[in-house]
């Protein structure tokens, strides 16, 4: 059954104007058309100004919830492997499961530019119902906003999302111990590279897609392998060398990475080669670093690679006692140097 | 990856470090002090940081790091410059992406593009170009920057231009020759350096005669190498093996990439569009004669500082800066007195902190986590 109001038309407008966004009749139907018809659940149908959701089956999942937010803002909005949509589900997804939480509930917050297409806007709503879908989670609440020209570029969203946390699971940037294993999911930077062949300022082709998807399922997968996993984190911004740099200081612990283990597609080394960027730092939308356990590492790896979004998962590295807060990168060539930081965001090098 | 794997063979490494190690050991000046080869290009200071070669090295080598990296060798009165005209109204500045960082005495490009200025950035200056032509109501500055290795395309952008007929489009030009900057800190009193690794892909322009003097007049080794990380040891070591047997002559290492005599058709263009300045400025150096490069008077109406009114900001380093020190390898980056305190990479007070090119900021961010030197039990161990 369709969770579509009785008495809510159809948009026929090809793109959204400000009247969209005005509060009346046109708005509704937008909200009902585009996002009620994609994300169509009886929680979101009440539309009201908030969403209900029981308490008790809450409960039975854990003993703590976890509750993130995000804003996506990517340009460009649709490039290979992704669109803003999915991405926008499964950032806030994740975010939730690196606390080890299970995804319930989320939000969608748009704010949309004057002129943007209404087919793009039912584009970016399939693939958030889609995404959230094969997330397992249901869209339960939102927002319209329509600017004017020139006051967002096309399309932002927002997504806030609500789990629970099981009780023993507790992972947290500050646990990891010297001789504790670091894993990764699968090959490096493709969400960055993507995106940055989709810019196109190079003229560059390749058939690098995105990595962006949900990573809850693979890590319930680790969990039942191992549920005290010590540190769990999505290396989105920044790349997988800013968290273990964030890692290393909260846990007051050195680590030292292996860079012949760190899995890199050819095509993301081309473009890194290319343009002078470094795998290390290239954002991903799909790929969780892990810290655990030596005892456990093997069955956690097994885990991983035993589920659809862990297949190239490999063992990277480890946690050493000194030199404390600082990576290390034993090169491939076989020197030895700190990965530290980014300064600001990865540019091109003259020459 | 098939051209570059080959060029990053770690036995391959181990047998140069081999042939290094043999080397030092015949050479009898390194007894007393290590011996000092620079590097002159930022490509292969990011090359050594990135491949952690400076410590596979015996301690009796030390690579000083050399004036070699655009970015960092420009003054900030000419970012100040850059920035008063991407804030003139109409006005599109187009800069390569590395560039948009560098600190002027106000702000960066980034900042002006913050404060509304309209600063893209671009891969190639034709790049630039199209944007003058999609965009025939706005003046296009091109932000023209660096060595002999980025000159050509520029030149040949500003031929094509005037062939064209594109009357929006001009360079705001700060392009600089290494020759003169090579000859200037051979010049200085305090330096001792016993060799050069050559920069390639400048010489890949000029070929290999230009560095003649360096051999001849000072007696001092010079190898142009490549980028990867086995060029690199390659070249250190052929500079070594010319230190042992007592020769200074110019070789190439880069042979598949330089030819002796350069790129003719490279440099006719170079020749055609530019013309030497008299003196240019050099962040952390002072002033240079003849280093600096500005269109020929018959491409004025290409030229950005004819055009329009460029206030000509003259901003003198800042006194606790030792760039200039560092970049005559006389001291060591973390010898500095600013180094990881006043002068960070988010903070840059000089030069060599700006771009990930400049040995300070490569040293910052490779170094080591006391940023004074790398940890003893990190170092790698080489047989």
């Amino acid at each position: 059954m369709s969770a579509i109001p009785a008495g809510v038309g159809r948009v026929r407008a090809q793109t959204v104007t400000l009247a969209h966004g005005s509060g009346g009749r046109a708005m509704r139907n937008l909200i009902a058309d585009v996002f009620l018809r994609a994300f169509d659940n009886p929680t979101l149908a009440r539309l009201e100004d908030q969403a209900l959701v029981g308490l008790a089956k809450l409960a039975a999942l854990g003993d703590r919830l976890a509750f993130t937010t995000d804003s996506y803002v990517v340009t460009p909005l649709f490039f290979s492997g992704g669109d803003i949509g999915r991405l926008a589900v499964n950032g806030t997804v994740n975010d939730l499961a690196m606390s080890g939480a299970r995804p319930c509930f989320l939000s969608c917050s748009v704010v949309i530019e004057e002129g943007f297409a209404i087919d793009s806007l039912r584009r970016v709503a399939a693939s958030m119902r889609d995404a959230a879908r094969a997330a397992d989670v249901e869209i339960v609440t939102g927002d319209t906003k329509v600017v004017e020209r020139g006051a967002c570029d096309g399309l932002f969203v927002n997504t806030a999302g609500i789990g629970v946390v099981r009780s023993g699971v507790n992972p947290g940037s500050d646990r990891a111990r010297s001789g504790d294993q670091v894993l990764v999911n699968g090959p490096l930077g493709d969400h960055g590279a993507a995106i940055t062949v989709a810019r196109n300022d190079l003229a560059l082709q390749s058939d690098i897609a995105s990595d962006c998807k949900p990573l809850n399922g693979l890590v319930a997968a680790m969990l039942a392998a191992c549920p005290d996993i010590h540190c769990l984190r999505d290396a989105t911004r920044g790349g997988v060398a800013t968290v273990l740099n964030e890692i290393a200081e909260s846990s007051r612990a050195g680590i030292r990475i292996r860079e012949a283990a760190v899995p890199v597609r050819e095509a993301v080394r081309g473009v890194c080669e290319i343009l002078g960027f470094d795998p290390l730092y290239l954002p991903n939308e799909g790929t969780l670093v892990a810290v655990v356990p030596p005892e456990s590492a093997a069955a956690v790896l097994e885990a991983m690679r035993g589920h659809p979004a862990g297949r190239g998962a490999a063992l990277i590295g480890e946690i050493i006692d000194e030199p404390r807060g600082t990576v290390i990168l034993g090169t491939r060539f076989g020197g030895e140097r700190i990965v530290d930081m980014l300064v600001g965001a990865q540019l091109p090098r003259i020459c | 990856m098939k051209y570059v794997d080959e060029f990053r063979d770690p036995d391959k490494a181990r047998a140069l470090i081999g042939e290094i190690r043999g080397l030092v050991a015949k050479i009898d000046l390194c007894r007393d002090r290590p011996l000092q080869v620079m590097e002159v290009c930022g490509g292969h200071t990011h090359a050594i940081f990135r491949y952690g070669i400076q410590h596979m090295l015996p301690p009796e080598v030390e690579l000083v790091h050399g004036p070699g990296c655009p970015v960092c060798v420009l003054p900030m009165g000419r970012v100040d410059d850059c920035v008063s005209l991407a804030e003139r109204p109409g006005t599109i500045l187009a800069t390569f992406g590395d560039a948009v960082r560098v600190p002027g005495s106000r702000k960066s490009l980034l900042q002006a593009k913050a404060d509304g200025a309209d600063v893209r950035i671009v891969y190639s200056p034709l790049d630039a170009l199209r944007l003058a032509r999609e965009n025939a109501e706005r003046e296009v500055v091109f932000f023209a920057l660096g060595f002999e290795t980025t000159m050509p395309a520029t030149a040949l952008t500003v031929l094509r231009a005037r062939a064209e007929e594109v009357r929006n489009f001009s360079l705001f030009c700060n392009h600089i020759t290494i020759v003169p900057t090579i000859k200037a800190i051979l010049d200085s009193p305090e330096v001792r350096l016993d060799g050069f690794i050559g920069p390639g892909h400048v010489s890949m322009v000029i070929g290999s005669a230009p560095y003649q003097f360096v051999a001849a007049s000072y007696r001092k080794p010079i190898v142009i190498a490549g980028f990867e990380p086995l060029d690199v040891l390659q070249a250190l070591s052929m500079v070594l093996a010319q230190i042992a047997s007592g020769r200074a002559v110019v070789e190439n290492q880069y042979r598949r990439v330089v030819a002796d005599a350069g790129n003719a058709a490279a440099l006719a263009a170079v020749h055609e569009v530019f013309e030497l300045r008299e003196f240019f400025e050099w962040r952390g150096l002072g002033s240079i004669d003849h280093s600096g490069m500005r269109l020929r008077e018959a491409y004025a109406g290409f030229d950005a500082e004819r055009k329009f009114a460029v206030p000509n900001t003259s901003v003198a380093d800042p006194k606790a800066c030792q760039c200039g020190e560092v970049l005559k390898g006389v001291i060591k980056p973390w010898q500095c007195k600013v180094f990881g305190t006043a002068c960070t990479p988010e903070t840059p007070l000089g030069a060599l902190m700006v771009s990930s090119e400049g040995a300070c900021a490569a040293h910052y961010q490779f170094g080591g986590s006391a940023r004074k030197s790398m940890p003893a039990h990190a170092k790698a161990s080489v047989p």
